[in-house]
């Protein structure tokens, strides 16, 4: 850590003090970049907060100025002639230009610094392939052979290397708590990284408007402890033979998503099974995720009934088609699957 | 008094000199000046209109006033509307009616191409929101961010005419923004009257001539990007084609190469006008003249270096990012420099808390505000937190709101007498400022904290419990307070527009030339025109110090003025591109009569080019004095 840094750990402490007068405990603003949980976020919001607090003190000065000339200066009645005509005072031209560039030097060395500190990610990091859809994103460990979509799971403590592209349009990758925006676009493939010092749960938003749905394409990073992480990539791993244990409802539920009445399996894979479609998210542990439709709606029986039957309901221009034509028991069954994918 | 020679036009110039055709067929600076001041102000109107619903939308979480089809539409036609049709044509009016009353001037140096400015951009104005009538769930309205990158704005992805209409749109008005650009620069070097040096220019000549020479480099940039849009719509060019091997961030940077500038097109002039009134209402001559023409000449130049700060999470790397910090930085000294000069301009005067002094003092407050936050967004890597979040749109509603608008309003209860010869009501006029002041911040300065707080711009609709609720409802009801001050102000203008013509020549003691005539002044302008010796002449003519002369009126007595005569042929000549558009929209919609109306109008545009070149030189001689 170089000199910048380490003063930025010591404005940090003041940073909490503002944040926490301002936010009144961060824990009710799961999207707030004043609450970093992670190095990248903590650089950048060090160097937030610290142009916050000279825009501060200046905007203070300045008002605090105007408010005096504007209460000393004001028109007075009994005031007569005109006042003293004054051209300009070179001296103060300088002053208040020498000024502003001496506090801008020193917002400049740690913004050059936190640009290059936040660019690369460290070694020893797992890889994630973060790829924006309208309106979901789909990630890819490819160390781990995992495909999942809109909820990324992380190892707490570990530096996770983000490879980011668009499948159509650009999108933007933003978890305010561990990290500012990289874009997601189509034909490049942006570096970044991203590092949970906490297992919790982050939210996250695409922050590039990329049309209807804009509004409606969300994520949650879940940092977990290590050994849970561990088992959760074994555990995922297995799922790649396809489910097991179907009961009898789900058992139909997935005739019914390989078969030409509910047609999923067009757009969405399962991995093990039949289903391979590449146009919608990848549903393999879709129940055991909290959240579905891009983290719109919570992961229950009842929305994901919903959800399927009318999609654009939830997310206008979805490419999804509705399915209110299928019997109501016919949906059950697809649900019942879905939710037995865990 | 009329000279009518026989002419090869194929339409004789007009001579009415009331009524509507006088005002369709007007080359007179002034009148052009009033046209644009009311089409801008009442564009300003719909770009408020569609704020307020998108407000409406987003007062609570989840609301359905409006379909996302319909608040994406209105964010990219409030953006529009407020930039290329309200405030731009806002500033054009100022240029317009005062320019030349600034200089010494008769009129502007080409009086037909600024009637054709105006024409073309009441044409794309209309133009560009004629989707509207089609309405928003077919995609026809643009609704694609004023932005509008590619390559959502590609057929894939924007099928609708929308993207077809904004492109076309703005090709038209960025054509009326050029011709104007040119018109006041030839102007402006060209007619001052005798003895005013370039250093002893009224300010806002200043910031005029600044923004022309911008619009001059800037508009370039953005045209070549719509026609390359433009071409990949229409012939499948590939330029943004990412499959193809186009660039989607070649847009981004041809776009921004004109944004930024485009930044500074809308406050320069607003600086301009700030730097006219505050004197006059202080009763003081402005500080460090010479030091805020440097740094309006410095912004104008530095504003092309920093296009990528709109661009620091596209991956440009942290050397790229690093660079365009600094230069971002660098741009905020400048800038501050302005703001310490004002401070100092009314430090030792004798401040009149007028409407327009008020607006001036609410401009400085705002101002600051809003380039604080700016020079915040320089710093990259914390930028990637604030970018494309409601800090931005905090930012710069501060700037355009705050700095723009209140320079506007100022301005406007500046020369309102001198305009229309009649004084706007002061009572009223107060009343309009602070519902604006306080209906403004209560508006905008939440966003700050939405921005903070995680809120992404450009969302139509937000889940509860990520704490956004209490700002965006605040800022809900802010948007009614300035609404209402907004009332006041149209109720001030019809108030004092039913009241007898009494203003004053100069209401103000004002120190530039336009109080030297009559409010308002004749058609003619200056009936002789006079010599300056100083800045501020005017003032210190009426004032002097010591025995320095500072204004010249003993010319010999005035040959009769020349006025040029009035035509139809701009009004013709900015209908041809029009109707043009119009056909290639048509081919679009497949219509078959897209190529006979696409030959219509080029008939009509080679028709009005032969009227503009031989309908003779027309115009009539005028006796100072007669028709006052």
């Amino acid at each position: 850590m170089g000199k910048w840094t380490r003063r930025r750990n010591v404005r940090l402490g003041f940073a909490a003090l503002l944040a926490g007068t301002l936010l009144a405990g961060c824990s009710t603003l799961p999207q707030t970049p004043l609450d970093p949980k992670g190095p990248v976020a903590q650089t950048q919001t060090g160097l937030l907060l610290y142009t916050l607090y000279i825009a501060m003190a200046i905007g203070i000065s300045v008002t605090a100025a105007l408010l005096y000339v504007v209460v000393r200066f004001r028109d007075r009645p009994g005031q007569a002639g005109v006042p003293r005509q004054i051209r300009g005072n070179h001296v103060l031209e300088i002053i208040w230009t020498v000024i502003p560039i001496l506090i801008l030097v020193s917002v400049a060395f740690p913004t050059v610094e936190a640009a290059f500190a936040t660019a690369t990610p460290p070694d020893g990091a797992l890889t994630v392939r973060a790829t924006g859809y309208r309106w979901w994103f789909a990630f890819e460990y490819p160390e781990l052979g995992i495909v999942t979509a809109n909820e990324l799971r992380i190892p707490a403590g570990r530096p996770v290397r983000l490879e980011l592209t668009s499948n159509d349009v650009i999108h933007s990758f933003w978890v305010p708590k561990l990290a500012g925006k990289t874009d997601m676009i189509p034909g490049r493939v942006n570096i970044a990284w991203i590092q949970a010092d906490e297992p919790d749960t982050y939210l996250g938003q695409c922050a590039e408007f990329c049309g209807d749905s804009h509004a409606n394409m969300r994520f949650t990073v879940k940092a977990l402890p290590p050994d849970e992480f561990d088992q959760w990539v074994r555990d995922r791993q297995a799922l790649a033979q396809g489910p097991s244990e179907l009961s009898a409802m789900a058992a139909r539920g997935r005739d019914l998503f390989e078969s030409t009445t509910g047609n999923c399996w067009a757009c969405h894979t399962i991995d093990g099974t039949k289903a391979q479609g590449v146009v919608g998210p990848n549903l393999t542990d879709v129940g055991q995720r909290s959240t579905i439709a891009a983290g719109i709606l919570e992961n229950t029986y009842e929305n994901m009934k919903a959800w399927i039957k009318n999609p654009a309901d939830f997310k206008p221009g979805t490419t999804m088609p509705s399915h209110a034509r299928l019997p109501e028991q016919d949906l059950d069954a697809i649900v019942e699957y879905l939710q037995s994918l865990k | 008094m009329a000279t009518a020679a026989k002419t090869l036009g194929f339409i004789p110039r007009p001579t009415a000199q009331t009524g509507f055709w006088s005002w369709v067929a007007t080359v007179d600076h002034k009148r052009i000046g009033i046209l644009y001041g009311v089409t801008g102000f009442l564009f300003f109107l719909v770009g408020g209109l569609e704020a307020w619903i998108m407000r409406l939308q987003l007062a609570r979480p989840g609301l359905d006033v409006v379909s996302a089809k319909t608040f994406n539409a209105l964010f990219t036609m409030h953006a529009t509307t407020m930039i290329f049709l309200g405030v731009m044509p806002l500033l054009s009016a100022f240029m317009n009616y005062l320019i030349p009353l600034l200089i010494g001037a008769r009129d502007v140096a080409f009086p037909r191409l600024n009637a054709f400015s105006y024409w073309i951009y009441l044409f794309g104005a209309i133009f560009i929101n004629i989707g509207w009538l089609r309405g928003t769930a077919g995609g026809d309205v643009p609704d694609i961010g004023w932005f509008a990158y590619a390559n959502l704005t590609s057929v894939q992805f924007s099928g609708g005419l929308g993207t077809d209409i904004w492109v076309l749109g703005l090709l038209l008005l960025g054509v009326g923004t050029l011709v104007s650009g040119f018109n006041f620069i030839v102007t402006i070097l060209n007619m001052r009257a005798p003895g005013m040096s370039l250093m002893k220019m009224p300010v806002f000549v200043w910031t005029t001539l600044v923004t022309s020479a911008i619009i001059i480099f800037a508009f370039p940039s953005v045209t070549v990007a719509l026609i390359m849009l433009l071409f990949d719509r229409a012939f499948a060019a590939n330029f943004f084609e990412v499959v193809k091997g186009g660039s989607v961030l070649l847009f981004q940077h041809l776009f921004w190469t004109f944004g930024h500038p485009e930044v500074y097109i809308l406050i320069l002039p607003a600086m301009g006008i700030i730097s006219e009134v505050l004197p006059v209402h202080s009763r003081k001559m402005l500080f460090g003249y010479s030091v805020m023409v440097f740094s309006t000449a410095l912004i104008g130049f530095m504003g092309f270096t920093v296009w990528s700060h709109h661009m620091f999470t596209v991956g440009m790397g942290p050397v790229v990012n690093s660079i365009f910090s600094l230069t971002t930085m660098a741009i905020a000294v400048p800038t501050g420099v302005k703001i310490f000069n004002w401070l100092s301009t009314m430090w030792g005067g004798r401040l009149r808390f007028t409407t327009a002094m008020l607006f001036a003092v609410g401009f400085i407050a705002c101002f600051t505000i809003g380039g604080l936050s700016g020079f915040m967004h320089a710093a990259a890597p914390s930028d990637t937190q604030q970018h494309d979040t409601y800090f931005v749109v905090a930012h710069f509603h501060y700037v355009l709101i705050g700095g723009t608008l209140f320079a506007i309003l100022s301005g406007i209860h500046h020369w309102f007498p001198k305009v229309f010869g009649r004084l706007l009501d002061e009572r009223l006029g107060r009343w309009s400022f602070w519902l604006i002041f306080a209906g403004f911040h209560t508006f905008a300065f939440p966003f700050h904290f939405l921005g903070l707080l995680g809120m992404p711009r450009r969302i139509y609709t937000y889940a509860p419990g990520l704490g956004w609720e209490v700002w965006n409802l605040l800022s809900t009801i802010g948007v009614f307070v300035l609404a209402a001050g907004v009332l006041v102000l149209i109720a001030n203008f019809i108030v004092t527009m039913r009241k007898p013509m009494d203003a004053p020549a100069d209401p103000w003691d004002g120190r530039t030339l336009e109080w030297t005539l009559p409010s308002p002044p004749p058609v003619y302008n200056f009936a002789t025109v006079p010599t300056v010796y100083l800045r501020d002449a005017f003032w210190f003519h009426k004032h002097p110090e010591g025995k320095e002369k500072a204004l010249d009126y003993e010319s010999p007595r005035p040959a009769p003025i020349h006025l040029p005569g009035s035509s139809l042929m701009p009004v013709l000549l900015a209908l041809a591109p029009t109707i043009i558009f119009a056909g290639v929209l048509f081919l679009r919609m497949r219509l078959s009569y897209g190529v006979p109306v696409i030959v219509a109008g080029f008939v009509i545009a080679l028709l009005a080019l032969w009227g503009w070149a031989f309908e003779g030189e027309g115009g009539s001689l005028i006796e100072p004095g007669e028709g006052d």
